[in-house]
């Protein structure tokens, strides 16, 4: 079996990144890398770095070294705008709107619509707002209520939203499904199989295994801010996984798969090497 | 009832707080044996209401930011003092007295120095990271103390004549006929406001409530604006300064012609002014827009690309330019200006933006509500005075006003609750 996303260029790389924070080491040394219409799922303990890292590449944080690559070239992002002209959205853990704002409002924050005067133009932008929610969820109904008001779904829908709606590439979605119910974690599954079909390349962070199980085609799995290793879900078992993300060991019988950066792997292949082997089930 | 309020999409909140408006203003009539509600009650309050108000309505900018700033009334102090020595020392050197510039460039100067206070404040607290409420609690101190030293705790007066008139005194109206011409603009702002935003909504074929609402909405504004004009131009002018006026025109002296109203005091104009710029501000820009935001989530405002100590620097900046106006009404009032003008103006402007409904937590507050809720501390204030309250019990009365207005309103309101919902 021929993998379509391995024959194109990579999305994003992040190159050994380094960051500490006083003298916690929170990521070490780590490097990942995502495909366009992949859904990568980062893996780890509480703690392990994953939110960090993730939040280097959406900008809100700065590696203290290490290198982004974005479509082959080297980017400088150095806050969340630079992040954004790299068509990279985030969705963060704790849901990065604001409560007292409506649906349209946090849709369109920092990126406001004006009309000819410089001033708001608000029905233009909650036009586009139903527009986009509806095609993400054909039920949102309260536009005009703060966000605070919406359940955990809706929100998570206005956040999608709001990545969509700028023509994101790269979505970085850190515990979507956290804090939502059974049928409204369907649907954020759904979005982001849709999503993934309509060529974007999804980070997704999440602490449930059967959700990464199912919505991603490759883990990176973290310990200590140290990159276990890189493998392709169909692969592994969820015991393998179990396996890496505790005792930070790569699967014996996968040694050979271990990503670039994998600790335990002294002698992991470089890149492309690797991406061949995977190609090759064993 | 409440199924009527959510139709019209009235704000409940606003329905609650002139609900307690009204019943205080009849309340203190009754008591007073019918010497409230008069036309020249209601034009004094409204004078007297104006210098908080002014700065109540930046001040909840500042609050919806999730900031406080204790340091108004100091800042009204030494800018009043700054511009009482603008316009008496300094530009007579350069100008005859009374010349029209004079007024002009004081309230300029005074508006530039608030800005830079202010922003001095908003730096400390935004780019520093000190907390708002030490930072201008050392403020409070700073300025009251400069006030002071401008002339050594020398009263300045007498001010620029022109000056004087944006305390609105006998001569500091703009008579009836300009009232009625401002009533009319009113009128027709609101009547072109409601369609515009009716057929806005209706292109992008969004919901809108029934037009007998628009209809009855359109109709109590317009009616409130008429009410307050009429009010406003039923007080007359004392007759010995009708009777100057006129001598002066040169017009005889006659009954008909000694009735000669007051109008629209100009500190009035001024606070409507500042509350139309600023709601505009709130509603319609970007500024706006991020204010809220801030004070909703901080870091989403940050992660959407809002320079939040920027932005930080610029609400502290208006305040400081609001408390300049201030100062001006305040002082222009008084025909002098004194270095303990202001005092205690921080917490009059607190309450009053506390209880026209801004939230302490942030993200939530109108800038008409602040204004009624200045409004209602000066009406118990200025009620209780007639009645001979003595003033120690007037603070006690207000310092438990202010604390049943919040507990009544986080009783019934949950946090952020949908105010039309
Ligand atoms: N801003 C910060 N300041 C100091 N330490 C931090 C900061 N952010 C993260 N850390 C530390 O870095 C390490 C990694 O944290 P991170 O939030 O990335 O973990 P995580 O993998 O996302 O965990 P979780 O699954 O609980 O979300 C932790 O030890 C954490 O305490
Ligand atoms: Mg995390």
């Amino acid at each position: 079996m021929t993998d379509p996303n391995m024959t194109k260029n990579p999305l994003v790389e992040m190159r050994d990144i380094h960051i500490s924070f006083g003298g916690v080491k929170a990521v070490d040394g780590v490097s990942i890398d995502l495909y366009p219409g992949e859904v990568v799922g980062v893996l780890g303990h509480n703690g392990a770095g994953k939110s960090t890292l993730i939040k280097i590449l959406s900008g809100a944080y700065q590696a203290d070294s290490g290198q982004i690559v974005v479509d082959g070239k080297d980017a400088n992002i150095e806050n969340a705008r630079d992040a954004r002209d790299n068509n990279i959205e985030t969705i963060y853990q704790n849901l990065a709107l604001a409560d007292n704002l409506d649906a349209a409002q946090n849709l369109f924050l920092g990126r406001e619509v004006t009309d000819k005067f410089g001033f708001l133009d608000d029905a233009a932008m909650e036009h586009k707002a139903r527009e986009v929610l509806h095609r993400l969820n054909p039920n949102f109904k309260k536009f005009t209520s703060p966000v605070s008001a919406l359940s955990g779904g809706q929100r998570q829908s206005v956040a999608i939203a709001r990545a969509l709606l700028f023509e994101a590439r790269v979505l970085i979605m850190d515990e979507p499904c956290a804090a939502l119910g059974v049928h409204e974690t369907k649907m954020v599954g759904e979005l982001i199989d849709q999503l993934k079909r309509d060529g974007l390349g999804i980070l997704l962070i999440s602490h449930d295994l059967h959700d990464v199980f199912d919505l991603s085609d490759r883990l990176h799995v973290m310990k200590n801010g140290k990159l276990v290793g890189s493998v392709r879900t169909e692969d592994v078992t969820h015991d393998d996984v179990l396996g890496m993300i505790i005792l930070g060991k790569m699967p014996e019988h996968l040694l050979h798969l271990a990503g670039p950066g994998a600790t335990n792997a002294p002698t992991a292949p470089e890149d492309a090497t690797n991406s061949e082997t995977s190609e090759t089930p064993s | 009832m409440s199924r009527l309020l959510s139709k019209m999409e009235v704000d409940r909140r606003l329905v609650g707080l002139a609900v307690v408006l009204l019943i205080i203003w009849v309340g203190f009539d009754i008591a007073s044996g019918g010497r409230f509600i008069t036309p020249r009650n209601i034009f004094n309050l409204s004078v007297q209401t104006a210098s908080v108000a002014v700065m109540a309505c930046g001040m909840v900018l500042i609050i919806v930011t999730r900031h406080i700033d204790l340091s108004v009334g100091a800042i009204l102090g030494v800018l009043a003092m700054l511009m009482g020595v603008v316009q008496t020392d300094l530009l007579p050197q350069f100008l005859d007295y009374n010349h029209p510039m004079t007024w002009i460039l004081t309230l300029l100067a005074g508006i530039v120095i608030g800005a830079v206070i202010g922003g001095i404040q908003g730096a400390a607290v935004g780019y520093l990271g000190v907390p708002a409420f030490i930072v201008t609690l050392g403020g409070l101190l700073v300025w009251r103390g400069a006030a002071w030293w401008v002339t050594q705790g020398r009263t300045v007066a007498p001010l620029d004549h022109n000056f004087i008139l944006l305390g609105g005194g006998i001569e500091g109206t703009i008579g009836a006929t300009w009232s009625w011409i401002v009533a009319l603009i009113a009128i027709v702002a609101i009547i072109y406001a409601a369609i515009m935003d009716r057929r806005r909504r209706l292109s992008f074929e969004f919901p809108v409530k029934p037009v007998w609402a628009e209809y009855t909405n359109t109709i109590i504004k317009a009616g409130l604006v008429l009410i307050a004009i009429a009010t406003l131009n039923a007080y007359h002018l004392p007759t010995r300064a009708a009777e100057r006026l006129l001598e002066n025109k040169g017009i005889p002296v006659t009954p008909e012609n000694l009735e000669i109203s007051h109008g629209i005091p100009i500190p009035l104009l001024i606070v409507a002014l500042v509350a139309i710029v600023l709601t505009i501000v709130v509603k319609r820009t970007r500024f706006g827009r991020y204010v809220f935001a801030i004070g909703g989530n901080p870091q989403a405002a940050e992660l959407a690309g809002i320079n939040v100590k920027r932005m930080t620097v610029a609400v502290f900046a208006l305040m400081g330019v609001l408390c300049a106006i201030s100062a001006a009404i305040s002082s222009a009032r008084l025909q002098s200006a004194g270095n303990d003008l202001g005092t205690l103006d921080e917490l009059r402007v607190i309450a009053a933006v506390v209880i026209g409904g801004t939230s302490l937590a942030g993200g939530v507050g109108t800038i008409y509500g602040a204004l009624i809720g200045a409004l209602v501390m000066q009406s118990l204030q200025s009620g209780m005075a007639l009645l001979g309250v003595d003033t120690s019990l007037q603070s006690i009365v207000i310092g438990l006003v202010l604390v049943l207005a919040v507990f009544s309103d986080k009783y019934f309101h949950r946090r952020y609750s949908d105010p039309t919902a």
